[in-house]
């Protein structure tokens, strides 16, 4: 499943932010967006993910295709470990959560509820949701927020594992992860130009 | 003279309805200044009600624009989530306050009316008690309005919300009616009854109704024009920043 | 779907809130009827239907900014729109979760509380059935308000404020059915008329509030 982005312009509050976007992510590869906070990073996850439209261009690919994990996990506090992997795989219709539980390293804490967990504990428990939903693209949204240097460690793994059996990643994080599979887009120079802005805009009529 | 869709262009509306704008006002003054001395000096008391009948010249108006703005906004919505025209969303949003003061106006003159008629400043009858709950949903639209900051959203949320409402307000009127059979006397014009208004009351009191439609066209349309405004403001800032 | 509606009643159980603090409401509003009009049976049975009525109203209301609102903070929401599952059936296993938790445990007590109001004999099996087949709208209803306010912060009021207008309707219906049943009268019409509001608004409203919760997402 090959992600193709074309001529791609996003809106964040009815205001464009970025434009003429193009790029294609292949099976088994990554691409990591950088640029500085605000320049609309998340907002192009969001609109690849299909939580909202784009002003213009297209996103090859159906939306059944993506994983999306954003800042925050969709955890519950009052579930425990398993019963909140258990659920997201049900939606998803996949069965097995061992997998995910192992490659997270949460084995001694299946048990645990949620929202006993430490920060770091809770945003391997939200990466681990991406193994049980079967699907090939993941989008991530600053995954790495409070992970220590070894849960960064697992979560390369997990990222290559998924590489390697055939899936692809497209992420925002300003952490090295170290994947030689990896690579990055600049969105700054994308930056929507005044005139976009004017022109694109829901507010164009109103000029 | 190109198809209407033209004015859905804020810009064209702009221009137009500032044109249009200050004969509105003129011809609903004028309307209104020769309906209302008309029907309050020089028409008979009637036999029955006095003087007090007099209050039809502003209650019947007022309480059918109270349905209709309901019902322009109704359509207003539907243009806005179909075609997806701004100028058609701020139009909604203008006509909700004016159709509230409507609504307002009708219940007030209504109570005034109804104390020397039926003894009682409120009764329970079933179409004061739609205007009621007609007056609730403009409040919940209103309020919905207020609360959302960004604009397309708002306007998407409050037209879905006109759309669900609309089918609510007609259900209620079936329930209430059901629920009370009331004293409110039977419509005060109409083709096909006998007990129609006098003519000597009706020629004034079609031209209070006339009054009041351009009224409400003069609101909407100042009003659209303020948000379309503050919206091409917003919209420059916006620009302003990015440089 | 059934798994999301598990763990909706799994939560509710758990975080306690749920049932137990609609159910108290509905108690503490029935207790406080008498206080305020006088202890009179006569006229307790005779305002019993729609007290009760009204007492399982606002205990629906209590809780219907909880549908939506929490799976919005934790971002839940945002996962479930990207899941294989469409929001429509999303939305209408919310509603339903919030009638399991909230409108059967009601028409649950209701009876119970009727006897301290002294409601008529005759008048048990209506009110129950008019709870029943009322409630589930009221849970509907409720959650498209709840969808409708996702996105605003305090949106508790203007909850309220949306959708107790749209609620005339079932109650008019509903208290008239439970009235005319405690007074042995026909109860046909306002029987038929609540299960047609009940069955339209179960049919029709969650693509609207689909529709409004994919808006509040974007």
């Amino acid at each position: 499943m090959t992600l193709k982005v074309q001529d791609l312009t996003i809106t964040r509050g009815g205001i464009p932010v970025l434009e003429g976007l193009n790029f294609a992510l292949e099976p088994g590869r990554a691409l990591i967006l950088r640029g500085p906070n605000g320049v609309g990073k998340t907002t192009l996850l969001r609109t690849i993910a299909g939580l909202q439209p784009p002003l213009s261009g297209t996103v090859d690919c159906p939306s059944e295709s993506f994983a999306y994990a954003a800042h925050s996990d969709g955890l519950k506090a009052m579930l425990t470990v398993s019963e909140n992997l258990n659920y997201w795989a049900q939606v998803f219709g996949q069965k097995d959560i061992n997998r995910a539980v192992s490659t997270f390293n949460l084995d001694a804490l299946v048990d645990r509820m949620a929202g006993t967990l430490s920060a770091g504990q809770k945003r391997r428990l939200g990466l681990a949701r991406l193994l049980v939903t079967g699907r090939p693209i993941w989008v991530l949204d600053e995954p790495t927020v409070s992970l220590d240097t070894a849960s960064v460690a697992l979560f390369a793994d997990a990222v290559r594992a998924h590489l390697k059996t055939g899936g692809s990643a497209l992420m925002a994080t300003h952490i090295d992860l170290g994947l030689e599979e990896a690579d990055v887009l600049d969105v700054g120079p994308f930056r929507a130009k005044a005139d976009t802005v004017a022109a694109g805009g829901f507010d164009e009529g109103f000029l | 003279m190109g198809s209407i869709w033209e004015y859905a262009n804020p810009v064209k509306f702009n221009h137009t309805a500032g044109k249009v704008l200050p004969w509105v006002s003129i011809g609903a003054t004028a309307t209104l200044v020769i309906g209302l001395i008309w029907g309050f000096f020089f028409t008979p008391d009637d036999y029955r009600q006095g003087s007090t009948v007099k209050i039809i010249y502003l209650h019947v108006p007022a309480a059918l624009m109270a349905i209709n703005v309901w019902f322009m906004m109704l359509v207003t919505s539907l243009i806005w989530l179909i075609r997806r025209h701004h100028v058609s969303a701020l139009a909604a949003k203008a006509a909700a306050p004016v159709g509230v003061i409507m609504t307002v106006i009708a219940l007030i003159t209504g109570a005034i009316w109804g104390q020397p008629m039926w003894g009682t400043w409120w009764a329970w009858d079933p179409r004061l008690t739609s205007f009621l709950i007609l007056f609730l949903f403009y409040l919940g639209y209103i309020a919905l309005w207020e609360a959302i900051d960004n604009p397309d959203t708002a306007a998407d949320l409050t037209a879905v919300l006109c759309i669900v409402g609309s089918v609510f307000a007609v259900l209620s009127r079936y329930a209430v009616n059901f629920w009370n059979q009331g004293l409110h006397q039977g419509a005060s014009l109409s083709l096909d009854k006998e007990e129609n208004v006098a003519d000597v009351f009706s020629t004034p009191l079609y031209i209070c109704i006339a009054g009041f439609i351009l009224l409400f066209i003069a609101l909407v349309f100042l009003r659209t024009r303020t948000e379309i405004q503050k919206r091409r403001t917003k919209a420059l800032i916006a620009r302003e920043r990015l440089g | 779907m059934i798994a999301l509606l598990i763990r909706d009643l799994k939560l509710a159980f758990r975080a306690g809130g749920g049932f137990g603090l609609g159910l108290a409401f509905f108690l503490i509003v029935t207790v406080l009827v008498p206080f305020g009009v006088g202890p009179e049976s006569a006229l307790l049975a005779r305002i019993a239907p729609g007290i009760l009525w009204l007492g399982a109203l606002l205990a629906c209301l209590l809780s219907l900014d909880r549908i939506l609102a929490l799976d919005w903070e934790d971002g839940s929401l945002d996962l479930l729109a990207t899941s294989p599952l469409p929001l429509e059936g999303v939305v209408s296993v919310k509603a339903l979760a919030h009638w399991l938790t909230t409108g059967l445990p009601l028409t649950l007590a209701a009876p119970f509380l009727g006897l301290l109001l002294s409601l008529p004999t005759q008048g048990y099996a209506w009110l129950v059935v008019s709870l029943a087949l009322g409630t589930p709208a009221l849970s509907v209803i409720g959650t498209f308000g709840a969808a409708l306010t996702v996105g605003i912060k305090r949106g508790g009021l203007l909850l309220s404020l949306l959708v107790l207008p749209l609620y005339v309707p079932t109650l008019i219906f509903g208290a008239e059915l439970a009235r005319r049943g405690a007074e042995g009268l026909a109860t046909t019409t306002p029987l038929l008329m609540l299960a047609g509001i009940s069955f339209g608004v179960i049919a029709l409203l969650p693509f609207a509030s689909a529709l409004v919760l994919r808006v509040n997402l974007r």
